[in-house]
């Protein structure tokens, strides 16, 4: 195995926990299969009801603390959309506030020791940013029409910049989708990798403290970086939309 | 391709299947990811547009309105206490102003009292002082003329005694007797 240390006592495998697996046959992942990965998605969608509904049931005008947690998170996204994407966009906060919830939900079951994190598999990111960049572009023909290139043509710019400016406005809009998935998937593959390879340090006795000690740290920093990524992504979200959704002003 | 180098590597170890490179690019795995990731994303959708985001909307709006109306409620409890407050005032001035009056008035209701009352004892006293005046101005007179009698028999019997004459002795009397 190319994973394995050359310190030949050790068997690290830090790539073992993003292996999709069927959970009920040992035949060949379908594209139907029930696998690890269905799992831990329907896992995201029960927390994200568990939360936003079952949380919110008594609709108490003093909230308890998981309804205030849920109008947190609620006032959140609705403020973020709202301030840089505009009042426009507040009709797509649904859409926004989807992506929000199951990237955070995702990204923390992730943390769970033992647990599959869907959203380090690049698979997923592709597919919600890919849901993000053809939502953003139908959207801005839909509500511009051709007017949605004037984005490419930086009206500020002295002429003869512009054709350069617009090939590069072009090439970095079509690179957003790019990097909007790989930040996520690599942030957090990156960093369930490093656990688990400091958690297999720690079969040996000496460096276990050691190592027990750099988990536990790294653990902490994962916690954030899970929340942050979702934050992360939800921000770039709306302001992708914004293109499509506001005046033309940069 | 994948399987086979994981079932190469089971075989090998006698284990659980280890990964070969990067699972993430397994891309026999996509179609499964994805298809359940739009499930799950759907559900999700649709579990917060049917039922968390109108109910948390309606409760966010619904305690702004509570509060607002918390507020005006406040503050017109806050006018009526200013009010009570002003009409309490009014009430203690007037009050102390009737009080005042009355004070007033039970000073020169007193003040009239006495001064009949020291009128009164002054009117008695100067009765009394007269009534006293003219007793003391009788037995004065009587004193007198007790006195000049006296004296007019006196001198008479000495006048007799002494073989005089017994007339001019009352105008001599009178003119020595002087009270």
């Amino acid at each position: 195995m190319e994973t394995e240390t050359a310190a030949g006592g050790f068997a690290i495998h830090p790539m073992d926990q993003f292996i999709v697996r069927p959970l009920f046959s040992d035949g060949p992942v379908q594209w139907y299969t029930v696998t690890n990965v269905t799992l831990w998605l329907a896992l995201a969608v029960l927390c994200v009801a568990a939360l936003m509904i079952f949380g919110t049931r008594r609709r108490a005008l003093v909230p308890s603390r998981s309804q205030s947690m849920a109008e947190m998170a609620y006032g959140l996204v609705h403020n973020m959309v709202e301030e840089v994407t505009g009042p426009e966009g507040v009709k797509y906060f649904p859409y926004v506030m989807t992506l929000f919830m199951f990237i955070l939900f995702a990204n923390l079951l992730g943390l769970i020791p033992a647990s599959f994190t869907t959203t380090s598999h690049v698979a997923v990111t592709v597919t919600l940013a890919l849901m993000v960049f053809v939502g953003v572009t139908v959207l801005g023909f839909v509500r511009k029409g051709p007017g949605f290139l004037k984005m490419f043509w930086v009206e500020s710019a002295p002429l003869p910049v512009r054709p350069v400016l617009a090939i590069i406005e072009l090439i970095s809009y079509f690179v957003r989708p790019v990097s909007h998935s790989i930040r996520l998937a690599g942030n957090l593959m990156a960093g369930h990798a490093v656990i688990k390879v400091f958690a297999g340090f720690a079969t040996m006795a000496i460096l276990s403290p050691v190592a027990i000690g750099a988990v536990t740290v790294i653990y902490g920093l994962e916690t954030l970086v899970a929340v942050v990524q979702a934050y992360v992504f939800t921000i770039l979200t709306c302001v992708y939309l914004r293109d499509a959704v506001a005046d033309n002003h940069h | 391709m994948e399987h086979q180098v994981q079932d190469v590597a089971e075989a090998a170890h006698g284990e659980a299947p280890h990964a070969a490179g990067m699972p993430q690019l397994d891309f026999s795995s996509w179609p499964n990811q994805i298809f359940w990731l739009l499930v799950a994303l759907v559900a999700i959708y649709l579990l917060l547009t049917r039922v968390a985001l109108p109910r948390i909307g309606s409760v966010l709006s619904e305690r702004r309105g509570a509060i607002t109306n918390d507020l005006l409620a406040a503050e017109e409890l806050k006018q009526k206490a200013k009010d009570a407050e002003t009409a309490y005032e009014a009430a203690l001035a007037k009050a102390r102003a009737e009080a005042q009056g009355i004070a007033a008035d039970a000073r020169a209701a007193t003040d009239a009292d006495l001064a009949d009352a020291i009128a009164r004892a002054d009117a008695e006293i100067a009765a009394r002082v007269a009534v006293s005046e003219t007793r003391i101005g009788e037995m004065r007179a009587g004193m007198q003329q007790s006195v000049t009698e006296v004296a007019t028999d006196t001198a008479a019997a000495l006048v007799a005694a002494l073989g005089g004459r017994s007339d001019g002795i009352d105008a001599a009397v009178a003119s020595h007797v002087k009270v």
